[in-house]
């Protein structure tokens, strides 16, 4: 009872009455002529360790609780579909590792789908399996990034480490079949630039066996995790409707629930040889699409395993098939070049242009990591393309980040934002 | 029953006639084009007819042809109709003088920000956009850059000539 009393006495003493006629400004004194706000203005980015890549969010909070915001994109803007528009078709691979660069080879692999759809190649089947291993792999890796990093944005820290181990796996198995490992610039227009060696076999075969044991324990550590569940389930929710008008595509529309996959609806490279599902998850949520993107790195697992089992069966000269037999589009190897007159021939035709491009506008879409990664590019018959756009699918779908976290806590707009799997380079092109 | 390239031609033009124009299928799409103050009842037929449902707007950008006089910018959009797995393009062409094309952003909440790049890059003014600003470039920049009058590289370096990329002379 003493203590109250102190405190009441206390309190009366600082309520002096000029306090207590403005009650606001008890504490702050404001600078001469500024605005009294109800609510603060908050930086997330450029810069910040919750964005993961450069772009800024301007929020208006109240508390922690998140009124508007107003993202600001195009801090890494390179100019790619304008540098395009001067280089030959070969020389625009470098360009869209730099998109999406948890998983250029998804990219790379677009692009050179793009230009044999242009061109007109039909590819033999060892090296579409060859693709297909390559870019599930790639989807893993993205998927394995983008999950475990919603993790550690949660504060589990240590799940991140147990798959990382295997994001390394992959990339040295890329290191092994294009020699480098995050902007990897992997084959060519027309197949690959060379076959795939023993180590990088054993490598992806150390890779099926040992992963489905880590990602079965990142799983464990995640999936039915009480902490992880309260954290993630209602955050950031969109309906379907709303998903498909703001142009959402990969796991994040169909953690609302459309069934909309690239691979299965308009398959490239032979997807439709394959035996896979879509999972789709219901309310379109931070919880939705880390499962969606959990047992798609599953499905990937399955793909791999059908694609390398179908590669053992090719027999003969077709098991050394590694590129399309197409020499006025397909850059020979530098060996043959020195030693034979045809590659030497080609080599030059190709390099100085006097290929024929056919002239012809073409749509492609591949199924990129974090969604329909869409290749529009014009030919007018000269060897640079005349107009290339990408549609960069986070890009498109990033601008629904102030809707989803619309009177959320500021903690959940953080998790919000790295559960859209938002990379700057490709939002920035 | 399938909706096939021919009946998604008929259609369009039972309704709108000779305004809609151009049919050409490069690499199986259907393409066509409309004149520009067209643009919006073309999409929202498109979106609304029970047997067409484009209701997925894959993606928005422009083309600059210079040499074309009176035509010089074409914003392109490519449609979706999920639900048959049918996709197409459609073209506008705008004046580079008076680009003005009405937006799509009460039809798809996504065209607002395909629309600020195009505006970004080609200066493509779309009517009645909530917020048209620049996008990706700083906001300062007085020019667009994809358009074909801006060169990318050095025009007094010889040997980055056009006439390397098999199309004579600078555009």
């Amino acid at each position: 009872m003493k203590c109250l009393e102190e405190e009441e006495q206390f309190k009366a003493s600082v309520m002096t009455e000029e306090l207590l006629q403005h009650p606001k400004e008890q504490n702050i004194k404001l600078p001469e002529g500024s605005i009294e706000k109800e609510t603060t203005t908050l930086n997330l980015g450029p810069t910040h360790p919750a964005t993961h890549g450069v772009f800024q969010n301007i929020l208006e909070v109240d508390g922690e609780r998140v009124i508007s915001a107003e993202s600001t994109v195009g801090y890494i803007h390179r100019a790619f579909e304008k540098i395009a528009e001067r280089r030959p078709l070969y020389q625009i691979t470098p360009l869209t590792d730099r998109l999406n660069y948890c998983s250029s080879p998804i990219n790379n692999m677009g692009w050179h789908t793009t230009c044999e759809k242009l061109l007109g190649i039909e590819m033999p089947k060892r090296v579409d399996y060859l693709r297909v291993i390559i870019m599930e792999l790639a989807r893993t890796a993205d998927h394995i990034i983008c999950n475990s990093v919603i993790g550690v944005d949660t504060g589990a820290l240590s799940v991140f480490l147990y798959v990382m181990q295997y994001r390394e796996l992959i990339y040295e198995i890329w290191e092994e079949i294009c020699g480098s490992r995050l902007t990897t610039n992997i084959g060519r227009i027309g197949g690959f630039e060379r076959n795939f060696n023993a180590t990088a076999w054993q490598k992806l075969e150390r890779f099926l066996k040992e992963f489905p044991k880590a990602l079965k324990e990142f799983e464990n550590l995640l999936q039915r995790n009480r902490i992880f569940i309260d954290r993630t389930v209602g955050a950031g929710p969109i309906s379907a409707e709303r998903a498909l008008n703001y142009g959402f595509t990969g796991p994040n529309l169909r953690a609302t629930g459309v069934d909309y996959d690239v691979r299965v609806h308009t398959p490239y490279c032979s997807y439709q040889d394959f035996e896979f599902k879509i999972p789709v998850g219901t309310t379109g949520d931070v919880y939705d699409r880390w499962l969606v993107r959990n047992q798609e790195m599953w499905e990937s697992l399955k793909i791999i395993e059908q694609a390398y089992r179908k590669i053992q069966e090719f027999k003969g000269t077709d098991a050394e098939v590694y590129h399309a037999n197409v020499p006025e589009y397909y850059l020979p190897p530098k060996k043959e070049v020195y030693t034979t007159i045809e590659a030497l021939i080609w080599h030059f035709k190709i390099i100085m242009g006097e290929t024929n491009i056919p002239v012809g506008e073409v749509w492609h879409s591949v199924e990129g990591a974090n969604g329909e990664l869409g290749f529009y590019l014009i030919s007018d018959g000269g060897r640079s393309p005349y107009r290339l756009h990408f549609r960069r699918p986070c890009f498109v779908y990033y601008q629904a980040y102030p809707e989803l976290i619309k009177g959320s806590m500021l903690a959940d707009a953080v998790i919000v934002m790295s559960s859209l799997n938002l990379i700057a380079g490709e939002m920035d092109a | 029953m399938e909706l096939t390239n021919d009946h998604i031609k008929q259609r369009l033009t039972e309704k709108f006639g000779e305004q809609v124009s151009h049919f050409t299928e490069p690499y199986g799409m259907l393409t066509f084009e409309a004149p520009k103050e067209m643009n919006l009842k073309v999409l929202q037929f498109l979106y609304d007819d029970p047997e067409l449902k484009f209701k997925f707007l894959s993606d928005l950008q422009a083309v600059h042809y210079p040499n074309d006089t009176g035509r010089e910018l074409a914003v392109v959009y490519h449609l979706h109709n999920m639900a048959d797995n049918v996709r197409l393009r459609f073209k506008v062409y705008t004046d580079i003088t008076v680009p003005d094309v009405f937006t799509a952003t009460q039809l798809f909440a996504c065209a607002n920000w395909m629309e600020r790049e195009t505006y970004d890059f080609f200066g493509v003014n779309f009517v009645g956009h909530p917020n048209l600003k620049r996008i990706l470039n700083v906001d300062e920049m007085d020019y667009f850059p994809m358009r074909k009058e801006y060169p990318l590289e050095d025009q007094t370096r010889a040997d980055k000539d056009d006439e390397m990329f098999g199309r004579g002379g600078t555009i």
